[in-house]
């Protein structure tokens, strides 16, 4: 059971938070998508990183203010390494570390 | 009183002028109040106290606490017994009743033990080889093995205690109460930190409890537990719980507890208590002091009764005064088994010897046991044991000067209680279950904790971490407690670190892992690895010869380590035999990573009260009431029960939704449709989220105007549908599906704040704001009438897919016009205090028209006869519009919204995916069955080419006839075609159809 710091209400236990999938995939413009073959779409659509290491996320705290944000997580130790606001750049963090 | 015929006349923690009845495989004891099953039964000479999993060779009492393999109880009676608990926890309490398992018809006679002659048949590895192969032979002895093996029996009834959860948050969570833990307890607790202290046992003090001699700041080791635990109980901020296990460590401090609050009392006294609590515990801090457990020595037939750890026999003697009379030979590889050598004297046992691997053990402790007159056998072996149902005596044999055999000279002392130790294995069960490693040390041949994992903040001392000095047990505590305190912002005083005086030195252990004999392993006796699993150094041998070599293959292999116990005792020898066999260091077999439970955990305690009516809430309308009072059947969607018919008396399901059928198509109904899910959208670009959400336009959608909108994933795959009103130019009402009304919800934030955040618009849930009744029927408008004055209701004024704000019976709604039969129909939406007021007004004016309410199945037969969907019966996330036919709802002049791009995918444009299409049976009185496989040609038995399935089924009354709804591949191409839906014996024909079945031309809608 994580404790997952909602950059708007604090620390919660994470029974009060909802997982999205992998942050910082954009959506196509539909300028760019009429271009797409359906591999690529496919690409957009479907594939999901899911390494071993850290990994930038959204959760969103669906039992409490109801904010997405993005979280890093290292998917061993589950260290949760930084919350950050929805739209803001993954913050460096080494992603080799074990 | 009767006898207790092993009880010393005084001393230990027990109380004498207590005494408590029990019974065992129906036999009447007695025992104190203090005592555990097991010092009750040992107390009474009982050592025969089971039989083992495999052989079913007779068991007695190994250990004193958690890590017991042998002694497993069924306790209790009827609808509260409870298998394979261990004797040596738990505690006695009058009139318990405890039976032993695995055995029959009883424990002297048990005919499995045939099992242990049968032996060389069933080795390990046994099921692999014998069972699986040939597949007849295994069902030939399924039978028997199930019978033969298997622990308790678990209870046939209704558990009818109760049982709690509760979530707490502390600075310190201190797990073990024994040394280390109570100093750091002391010292956190000083400084005004939150600590919780959980300990498994009945009382505080762990190892001190068994102290006979043991002095912390000039008091005896008892009486120094009892000061702590008074000034513990004194600090508000420290709470304190005894009969409680810590059995997970789960990410991020987050540690679960198992409180057993009034098992000791037995199965009667409280009933105004739960029996057992659930703690959910997130700690700044863990501090790990559980102690560590002593490994058994690994000797021939070392699994007799009578045959116990060291460390135990001096528990039983200190703390229960319950081995008055045995007579005991110890073996030994360490300093540590003389203090059992010292204690047992003095509490009443004779100790013949102590048989001690090493050659020339000079240690404080060893020099002491020779003063007090104990025989002290270096360099020799016990090399058997006699006796069967009990020990009688051993053989002790020199060793050769490499230790790994012996000579011949033979010594035979009877005795009935062989102890032996093998060295200490800490207790890294919670460090390992959070994912952090364990490491040999070699100074103690034991696993002790690694680092801990980034994200944990935690600390193992003591025992737990292979510090096992008394005086550096109390000296680590205090520290911990000091230094966690003051890490988290606790200025206050942690007062003075606990002291020992004179305590003395221990010289190193020797490594024995299998004790020889003389005879080869595996021949003549056996030497019992895993006691609970019945693994010997045999089959640890026979899986290194096979190839199974790792930790992982010789667990699964030979099942060592896979019982109840989890191999608390086994496993290091385990691994330093395969180590051995291998000739490798002991670390490069591998290490067993512990998982929850540390022990057994009842399922009681995860349910809670979260039973019955309290597993998940019941949403209920404002009309709840009415629908009861009138008769009306429940179903149950999602969490809302709503009505799902009305029946008047005599009449089946069938005749009563019949009848609200024809009357929404002749009359006037009303329908209770609160639970549609409503989210109130405003903003400047609310209409261009909308745009990106439905597949239609809505930016032209005039202010006082609805529109039906589909929903698609990014996939292009249908995901909800509703009505959405505008309420003004950036107030929208949108409607979703009553199931998907949260998922709806979701689905808007998400885009909203992941991909378009600087898009002013707002989203607000008012499901609950809004009571909705419709009003289905060519006489709705007339009912209507009679109780608004400011609503015109006329199709000029007030046109299909509109809605008006005013007044119906006196108080404020919004009506919609809308309809979801096809026929003239009005959705009144009010407050929800009004709601009654309104249903009421509406029967009470419609009597005259025989207002008919209807439920949730003749809605659903309604919207089929005009083939209306709904979405998650005849969608299931894999269904386009186009799929449904619904083309027409494909806004051509967008060029984006969700899920746009995938429909162009090949696989989506494809023409003959599966089609909504009608079926019409031959028969017209053949309703076929939801979720029916259609084929296009028969065959004389599956499997078959099935080409689609039903999704909508039912008897329309307004048809005359069956009408269902399917998804067939290539269905609009196959119009007219027959198709066929094999089930239950009997194929029935059908005819492909469009989607419709009523009123085809829609002329209905304006009554
Ligand atoms: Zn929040």
């Amino acid at each position: 059971m994580f404790l997952i710091t909602c950059p708007y209400c604090g620390a919660r236990d994470e029974h009060e938070f909802g997982y999205g999938h992998e942050a910082h995939i954009v959506r196509p413009t539909p300028a760019e998508y009429e271009q797409m073959s359906d591999a690529e779409w496919a690409q957009y659509l479907f594939m999901r990183k899911n390494p071993k290491g850290v990994h930038f996320e959204r959760w969103v705290h669906t039992k409490g203010c109801r904010r997405w944000f993005n979280v890093a997580r290292h998917t061993v130790t589950h260290e949760i390494l930084a919350v950050y606001e929805m739209g803001k750049p993954a913050p460096q963090i080494d992603t080799e570390k074990k | 009183m009767t006898a207790q015929k092993n009880r010393l006349g005084q001393g230990g923690r027990i109380d004498r002028t207590k005494p408590l009845r029990f019974t065992f495989d129906g036999k009447i004891y007695y025992g104190y109040q203090g005592d555990t099953l097991a010092s009750a039964l040992l107390a009474n000479g009982v050592t025969l106290v089971g039989r083992s999993f495999k052989y079913h060779r007779p068991r007695g009492i190994l250990s004193a606490g958690a890590e017991e393999p042998n002694a497993l109880i069924q306790l209790g009676l009827g609808d509260r017994t409870e298998p394979n608990l261990r004797a040596t926890q738990i505690e006695l309490y009058d009139g318990l009743v405890a039976e032993s398992q695995n055995r029959w018809p009883s424990l002297t006679t048990d005919f499995g033990a045939a099992n242990s002659v049968i032996q060389k048949f069933i080795p390990s590895g046994f099921y692999y080889k014998t069972f699986m192969w040939p597949a007849k032979a295994w069902m030939f002895y399924e039978k028997f093995i199930r019978q033969a093996a298997g622990l308790g029996k678990g209870p046939t009834e209704q558990d009818p205690d109760r049982y709690d959860k509760l979530y707490a948050s502390c600075d310190l969570l201190i797990i073990g109460a024994g040394p280390s833990g109570l100093a750091t307890a002391l010292a956190a607790g000083r400084t005004g930190a939150r600590v919780i202290l959980v300990d498994e046992q009945q009382e505080l003090g762990g190892s001190l409890l068994s102290e006979r001699t043991a002095e912390i700041d000039g008091k005896a080791a008892a009486d120094w537990v009892a000061a702590a635990v008074a000034e513990l109980t004194a600090m508000p901020d420290v709470t304190l719980l005894s009969r409680t296990v810590a059995w997970a460590y789960y990410d991020h401090n987050s540690v679960s507890l198992m409180e057993r609050v009034t098992d000791h009392l037995g199965p009667v006294a409280g009933a105004n208590q739960p029996r057992q609590r659930l703690w959910r515990v997130r700690a700044k801090e863990v501090i790990l002091a559980t102690g560590a457990i002593e490994r058994p020595l690994v000797y021939s037939d070392n699994d007799r009764p009578g045959c116990m750890l060291a460390s135990a026999a001096r528990t039983y003697a200190n703390r229960y005064g319950s081995m008055r009379g045995q007579r005991a030979v110890i073996m030994t590889n360490n300093d540590g088994a003389y203090r059992t050598a010292l204690d047992l004297t003095d509490a009443g046992v004779t100790v013949f010897a102590v048989v001690d691997l090493r050659s020339n053990p000079q240690g404080e402790l060893v020099k002491a046991a020779r003063a007090k007159g104990i025989e002290i056998i270096a360099g020799h072996a016990i090399t058997g044991v006699k006796g069967k149902l009990a020990v009688t005596g051993v053989d002790v044999m020199p060793l050769t000067a490499d230790g790994k055999g012996v000579t011949s000279a033979s010594r035979h002392i009877h005795c009935d209680l062989v102890l032996s130790s093998g060295g200490w294995q800490p207790t890294v069960h919670l460090h390992s279950q959070t994912r952090a490693k364990v490491v040999w040390s070699d100074d103690i041949q034991a696993f002790v904790p690694g680092d801990k994992l980034p994200g944990q903040n935690n600390r193992s001392i003591g025992g737990a971490h292979g510090v096992f000095r008394l005086a550096d047990c109390l000296a680590e505590g205090h520290a911990a407690g000091s230094e966690g305190a003051a890490k988290l912002g606790f200025g206050g005083q942690s007062g003075q670190a606990p002291t020992v005086s004179d305590e003395p030195a221990e010289e190193a252990l020797l490594p024995v892992w299998i004790v020889p004999s003389d005879k080869p392993v595996g021949q003549g006796g056996k030497h019992f690895v895993d006691y609970q699993n019945d693994v010997t150094a045999a089959d640890v041998m026979l899986a290194h010869r096979e190839g199974y070599r790792s930790v992982e293959h010789l667990k699964r292999y030979t099942t060592m380590g896979m019982a109840t116990d989890q191999g608390k005792t086994s496993n290091v020898n385990a691994l330093a035999i395969m180590a051995g066999l291998r000739n490798v260091e002991i670390p490069s077999v591998g290490t067993t990573t512990f998982r929850p439970p540390y022990t057994p955990v009842t399922l009681g305690t995860f349910s809670g009260i979260d039973k019955g009516d309290f597993l998940d809430p019941i949403r209920k309308t404002a009309m709840h009431q009415w629908h009861e009072q009138h008769g009306a059947v429940f179903e149950c969607v999602g969490q809302w029960h709503r009505p799902y018919y009305y029946p008047k008396p005599g009449e089946s399901m069938h005749d009563a939704v019949n009848r609200e059928v024809k009357a929404a198509r002749t009359g006037v109904t009303i329908v209770d449709a609160t639970t549609l899910g409503k989210i109130d959208i405003q903003g400047p670009d609310a209409a261009w989220f909308l745009n990106m959400v439905y597949t239609n336009a809505w930016t032209k959608l005039e202010p006082g105007r609805c529109r039906y909108g589909l929903m698609l994933g990014e996939d292009g795959m249908v995901f909800d549908d509703g009505v959405t009103s505008r309420i003004s130019e950036n107030h929208f009402h949108m409607t979703t599906t009553t199931g998907g009304a949260p998922r709806v919800m979701s689905w808007l934030e998400e885009w909203h704040q992941c991909e378009w955040p600087d898009k002013k618009v707002y989203f607000t849930s008012v499901t609950e704001q809004w009571s909705v009744m419709a009003l289905n029927g060519p006489l709705s408008r007339k009912l209507l009438e009679e109780l608004t004055t400011d609503i015109p209701l006329d199709d000029d004024s007030f046109p299909f897919m509109s809605f008006k704000d005013g007044h119906l019976a006196g108080v404020p709604v919004r009506i919609f016009r809308i309809s979801f039969t096809g026929e003239l129909a009005f959705e009144v939406n009010c407050k929800p205090s009004h709601a009654l007021h309104i249903w009421r007004a509406l029967m009470q004016a419609g009597e005259k028209y025989d207002i008919t309410p209807y439920g949730t199945e003749a809605m659903h037969v309604l919207r089929a006869e005009k083939g209306f969907i709904i979405v998650g019966q005849e969608t299931d996330g894999t269904i386009t519009p186009y799929d449904l036919g619904m083309g027409w709802i494909m806004a051509k002049s967008k060029t984006d919204f969700l899920g746009r791009r995938s429909l162009t995918r090949e696989d989506t444009k494809r023409p003959d995916r599966k089609h909504l299409v009608g079926l019409l049976t031959d028969n017209p009185n053949e309703v076929l069955l939801e979720g029916g496989q259609i084929v296009a040609h028969v065959k004389d038995k599956p499997p078959m080419d099935m080409i689609g399935h039903v999704t909508s089924s039912y008897y329309s009354p307004n048809c005359n006839r069956s009408i269902a709804l399917a998804l067939v591949k290539n269905g609009r191409n196959r119009m007219g075609e027959t198709v066929y839906l094999p089930y239950e014996g009997k194929v029935i024909p059908a005819r492909i159809t469009e989607p419709k079945f009523f009123d085809l031309e829609g002329k209905r809608i304006n009554g």
